[in-house]
């Protein structure tokens, strides 16, 4: 992975002195708070609903044990014991003093992490394919590209102020792990007779106004990516509405100006772009995807993990939901889910922290990852270290066989912790979890995503989720609404309101209506709720949630 | 006719924890919403607000959080400001789990 150059080292350092100073002034009232949050929410400090909020970056979700161990060590020293594991690769700690937070960067720093642009109207953490330099159905790792990116966008004296928020997805694979069409860019590597490039997609977006991603530009050489990107949000920069919060995303300038316009905007300055940038970027490349050539792996016998597949059920159990092909036969990818059944989904506490690091190091080429989906990943396992691996996590409480089902939700914070938040996510999660873990029909159920939002910002992810479910206030009371059909992956689509909402005591059972009903609806048991909801249309699921509305009409 | 004023107390974080704070009678910040002063009059509480908020040392993000009263007591009237009172609702965390000034 990648290792800082002195300039790297140097920067981080002279940022976090710079913001210790920040701190040391707001705690001594020479600065107000309207002075103080432009430059706290620079370093990724946000003040929440109980505390203040520390966000660090996993940059493309990579992390080596060392890394894992201090970000453990953070949660035990500075925080109350765990860390939140976000849709964006991120991990959140939740209860920071303020004027702890210089000395958590200072600590961060000494393995190369940062909370440096993740928040602000910055280009954010670049995120990518969690299972990169890994999957079997790779084109090429994604991370040098994005590191090149983090490398760009850092600091970019152009950018610090955008009309708004910026998140870059990017994906190796044709299988898209990365949600890149939910983003302000999505890159997608693809490949025109035998030269692999990017086709770029712009204007993708959750939240208010949910709109999936168009495409800017089909093919494009690897060569161009950076020119052409700074085109992009050059572009963005100038044309972004800055009169109103809500129209300032790019996804609405793309959708107000049209895409040929942006199209023709973006080209003229990347051809402008393009001779400036010299083909600096290309050597600098060339040095990070030199850190990036995959361990060396050695051969791995799959005799024990044989004899543990045939003779132990928890075992297979796990490994036919939470193991995914590796490039390599003999390798496996394992995630780890963060979502034990009725826990709060995305933690991980210090000491399961360790865990993950150790086992990391032990056996899986000291590589790990966060998935947008707040999960670990160890990209690179033997497969003949499956058995000690999983018995290891068993025991620290990180061996739940639920990967894809329906308990692997996604929930954002909420109004457990978010200030931005309509009501809670967390608990509607943890009770639909108990209760699908309770009928043990999760495995017959097979894939189907839930995701949680709790409010319309969508951190959640509801609108792509299969089954999507929003929270909002409506006059003084927790709300939940349902969206059906969304679909994150590369064929993305917006999910559709179903209906009214229901209360807070009304959505657990309403889930479990719709998840039942769907199981007499499938053509067959290989039937995904998403294919079945595509074949039949929403009606017959609206009855599901609705049976009132039913028995009125008939 | 104009809307009637409904019970308030002024509210913020507190500048280095950042956790929940009230205004009290005594000019100073509690952690308890039962101890805060509750304002009933709204040229009052509007003078309250302006000078909790000139204390920006001190705290972020004042502003007036309506309140009833059960028995003389403030109690929240939304469920975001019960949660603010209480702490997050999936560990045993934030002033639920405090037992200073209690």
């Amino acid at each position: 992975m990648y290792q800082y150059t002195d300039f790297d080292r140097a920067f981080l350092a002279e940022r976090n002195a710079q913001f210790r100073q920040q701190v040391e002034r707001r705690i001594s009232g020479a600065l107000t708070e309207d002075e103080f949050k432009p430059l706290r929410l620079m370093n990724g400090v946000y003040l929440q609903l109980h505390a203040y909020m520390l966000r660090v970056a996993v940059p493309y979700g990579t992390l080596n044990s060392a890394q894992m161990r201090k970000l453990a060590e953070l949660a035990e020293r500075w925080d109350k014991g765990y860390g939140h594991f976000t849709t964006r690769q991120n991990i959140q700690y939740n209860w920071p003093k303020l004027s702890d937070i210089p000395d958590m960067l200072d600590a961060l720093a000494e393995v190369n992490l940062h909370a440096i642009q993740t928040s602000g109207n910055t280009i954010r953490n670049v995120t990518a394919d969690h299972f990169a330099g890994a999957a079997a159905d790779e084109i090429a790792d994604p991370r040098p590209v994005a590191e090149l990116i983090r490398q760009w966008s850092t600091d970019h004296p152009e950018f610090q102020f955008l009309p708004r928020k910026f998140k870059i997805a990017v994906t190796g694979s044709p299988n898209d792990r990365a949600v890149t069409k939910a983003h302000d860019i999505g890159l997608r590597m693809v490949e025109r007779d035998g030269e692999a490039g990017f086709e770029v997609i712009v204007g993708g977006g959750l939240g208010r106004t949910p709109m999936i991603g168009k495409v800017v530009r089909d093919f494009l050489p690897r060569a161009d990516l950076l020119p052409y990107l700074e085109a992009i949000v050059s572009v963005y920069n100038l044309l972004g509405r800055r009169d109103n919060k809500y129209k300032a995303r790019i996804k609405i300038t793309v959708h107000e100006n049209g895409l040929e316009k942006i199209r023709s905007l973006v080209e003229e300055r990347f051809a402008t772009l393009r001779a400036q940038f010299g083909g600096v970027d290309q050597e600098m490349l060339k040095g990070i995807e030199a850190q990036f050539a995959p361990p060396a792996f050695h051969a791995s016998d799959s005799d024990d993990f044989q004899a543990a597949y045939d003779s132990d059920p928890v075992f297979r159990s796990w490994v036919d939901t939470n193991v995914t092909a590796h490039r390599r036969d003999d390798h496996a990818i394992v995630s780890i889910s963060l979502k034990a059944h009725g826990k709060t989904p995305g933690d991980a506490t210090a000491a399961q922290m360790r865990v993950m690091a150790d086992l990391a190091k032990e056996h899986a080429y000291d590589e790990l990852r966060i998935s947008h989906e707040q999960n670990v990943i160890l990209p690179h396992v033997p497969r003949a270290a499956l058995p000690r691996l999983h018995a290891a996590l068993k025991t620290a409480g990180l061996g739940t066989a639920n990967i894809g089902l329906v308990s692997d939700i996604i929930a954002c914070p909420g109004m457990d912790y978010c200030a931005l938040a309509t009501a809670r996510s967390i608990p509607i999660a943890q009770e639909i979890s108990e209760r699908f873990d309770a009928l043990k029909l999760e495995h017959e159920i097979g894939d189907l995503k839930i995701k949680i939002s709790g409010c319309i910002n969508a951190c959640g992810h509801h609108h792509v989720g299969h089954i999507g479910i929003l929270g909002l206030d409506r006059a003084g009371v927790e709300n939940y609404q349902i969206t059906l059909g969304g679909d994150g992956t590369e064929t993305a689509e917006i999910g559709q309101r179903a209906g009214p909402g229901f209360s807070a005591d009304e959505i657990v059972p309403a889930v479990e209506r719709l998840v039942l009903g769907y199981l007499d609806l499938r053509a067959s048991a290989d039937e995904t709720f998403l294919q079945a909801y595509r074949r039949l249309g929403p009606a017959p699921f609206k009855a599901l949630l609705y049976p009132e509305a039913r028995e009125k009409a008939a | 006719m104009p809307r009637q004023f409904t019970p308030k107390v002024v509210t913020a974080n507190a500048l280095i924890e950042g956790d929940v704070v009230y205004l009290t009678s005594r000019d100073d910040w509690t952690r308890l919403l039962h101890e805060a002063e509750v304002l009933t009059d709204e040229a009052h509480a509007e003078l309250r607000l302006l000078e909790a908020s000139a204390r920006h040392h001190e705290a972020v993000g004042v502003y007036l959080a309506d309140v009833k009263l059960e028995a003389g007591i403030p109690q929240p009237t939304h469920f975001r400001e019960d949660f603010r009172r209480t702490g997050p609702s999936n560990y045993f965390h934030g002033k639920q789990a405090e037992s200073r000034n209690s």
